[in-house]
């Protein structure tokens, strides 16, 4: 589904901020593969997921998604493969436009948008379904303007939204970090079900080493641009936070620095 | 003059019957307003060409008349070289990489130019109604009010509409969020380009509008345009707000837009019975929009600021 050749990225090449984002990175994604991505700040895991969405363009290797090449293509062009929560809950919603109209632009990602109307009767229907399962209560609000919700339920419309035209790839990058403990899990939760529902390929960042166990079929650690752990299946499944810690530090000859890790 | 003379010598009757043609000549700045509530509000984009592009409609439109074209197909060739204006800043934002308002400054800029040109090296032309069949003028104000206002109230209902277009929500969206737009695979530069381009095509129509109801055009008669519109632009929003409160809709909005610019020149109407210098005029719009765009910010301090720390005398030593 997904397949990632030996990409690299450095970031202003030639200053004295210049910085290797991605070293060589390679990685294949099988169809209904929910990887989750782990690794210390700076490891390259956001990087990683910005450079398969098309944010910039890299400087080297290949990107080939459900067949296609999209390494050439800007972000807005292969944005009808794939669909993207974002760590920050402002950057997935248009706060001035009410939330059918979030829907219904999410339902059009990477479409051709013509002169017709856009909020419909038929989709507004499906839309006050797709929303109840959510269960936030968020099907009666359908004319709000999306800034007056909160964080958490601009997230679970983000992930609808990335979900209503099916994605090849779903990409969540830290999408709970920003929310409290209590809304985080309900979003993860929901995240869950809509992977599951949808069977979509998914690449999750989390700084949560149990999230980052407990979800998904496989599990990658990252560090210093390239993939330095690759476990799926039974193996992942019985994993512990211990032997992730431990892991990281033999792999990566330094310890795991965050004390967000440890403590998670 | 001593100040009872001075009020003696004002006479109502003169302010009312000067009301009028405020109410046809806010009609036509409303119109422009609608123009630049498209790059103000929903690209968020402030866009300087329309100084220039006011200018233009008003040259194109009264050239092609003095050139024996109808009246009305002139207001059409004179949308069309806004939106070429429009066009230009947005390519010199987007294919440039110049700064919004720098690439709306040159833009303007360059037109002053092509405006002298288009007039023939003139400064200045006149069209009169007398030799010419005009769409609107002066010399008939109650027409010229249905005129305007019917004009304005085919652009609000298809704004109503466009917007509301998958295209035109795309167009919404590009200002509102533009991270998420392209997430969601629209094109923001193309959305730019096309709302400056429209933006400007309806500037451009009330720069026409403008030159056929005094009769001429004018190099400068496009100074200050920006100005004006954002004028329009906040004034309708306030009213809005103020009057329709939770029944707004963005019909309500444009149509506000519109009515915005009529008090606003309303007002100047006014201000001139007064027998203010006219010369302050320019000072005085821009001192009631700088202080209406200071007003939500004001608001926001309010909520959360320093200052309420230094008032309890704190930051000294405690």
């Amino acid at each position: 589904m997904l397949d990632i050749r030996e990409i690299s990225k450095t970031f202003n090449p030639g200053t004295v901020n210049e910085k290797l984002a991605l070293h060589k990175l390679s990685l294949h994604l099988d169809p209904g593969d929910f990887v989750t991505v782990i690794g210390g700040n700076g490891a390259g895991k956001s990087t990683m997921l910005n450079a398969i969405a098309g944010v910039w363009p890299v400087d080297e290797g290949r990107i080939l998604l459900d067949g296609n090449d999209v390494t050439p293509l800007p972000e807005h062009q292969r944005a009808w493969l794939i669909g993207r929560v974002f760590q920050d809950p402002m950057m997935g919603t248009a706060p001035n436009m009410q939330l059918v109209e979030n829907l219904a632009l999410a339902r059009r990602r990477g479409q051709k948008r013509g002169l017709r109307w856009e909020v419909t009767k038929e989709e507004t229907e499906e839309y006050r379904e797709r929303l109840k399962v959510l269960g936030l209560g968020l099907e009666d609000r359908l004319l709000a303007k999306v800034g007056l919700l909160s964080g958490g339920q601009r997230q679970a419309i983000t992930l609808l939204m990335a979900s209503l035209r099916e994605p090849k790839l779903l990409l969540l990058d830290e999408h709970t970090a920003a929310l409290d403990p209590a809304t985080a899990a309900k979003v993860l939760e929901l995240s869950d079900r809509i992977v599951n529902e949808h069977h979509l390929t998914t690449l999750m960042i989390t700084h949560n080493m149990t999230d980052a166990i407990r979800h998904g079929n496989r599990l990658i650690m990252m560090n210093e641009g390239e993939i330095i752990l690759d476990v799926r299946g039974e193996e992942k499944q019985h994993l512990t936070r211990r032997e992730l810690v431990d892991k990281f530090a033999e792999l990566a000859g330094t310890p795991l620095e965050t004390d967000a890790v440890l403590l998670s | 003059m001593s100040v009872s003379s001075y009020f003696a010598s004002l006479s109502l009757l003169k302010l009312l019957r000067n009301m009028p043609g405020g109410v046809s000549q806010g009609l036509i700045w409303g119109i422009m307003a609608l123009g630049i509530y498209i790059t103000f509000r929903l690209l968020d984009f402030a866009d300087l060409t329309v100084d220039g592009s006011f200018t233009t409609g008003g040259a194109v439109t009264v050239m092609l008349i003095l050139a024996g074209c109808p009246s009305w197909a002139a207001l059409l060739v004179a949308v069309l070289a806004g939106m070429l204006a429009g066009l230009c800043t947005g390519l010199l934002h987007t294919r440039f990489g110049i700064p919004a308002i720098l690439a709306g400054i040159l833009t303007q800029f360059a037109l002053y130019s092509i405006n002298l040109r288009i007039m023939g090296m003139a400064a200045n032309k006149a069209v009169s109604v007398d030799k010419y069949h005009l769409v609107l003028s002066s010399r008939n104000v109650p027409l010229a009010i249905l005129t305007a206002a019917l004009i304005a109230l085919a652009l609000v209902s298809l704004f109503y509409w466009y917007f509301g277009t998958e295209q035109g929500s795309a167009l919404r969206a590009t200002g509102n969020n533009p991270a998420m737009s392209r997430a969601l695979g629209i094109n923001i530069n193309r959305m730019k380009v096309l709302g400056l381009a429209i933006s400007n095509g309806v500037v451009a129509l009330a720069g026409g509008l403008m030159s056929q109801y005094q009769g001429f055009a004018d190099i400068n008669m496009g100074r200050g345009a920006i100005v004006i519109g954002l004028a329009a632009v906040i004034i309708g929003e306030v009213l809005a707000n103020a009057i329709l409160k939770r029944r707004l809709n963005f019909y309500g909005t444009l149509s506000f837009t519109v009515i915005g610019g009529v008090i606003y020149y309303l007002v100047v109407v006014v201000v001139l019975w007064l027998r203010l210098n006219s010369n302050d005029l320019k000072l005085f719009t821009a001192i009631v929009v700088a202080l209406f765009l200071a007003i939500p910010y004001w608001r926001e301090l309010r909520i959360s600021s320093f200052a309420k720390f230094r008032r309890k005398g704190a930051g000294k030593n405690a």
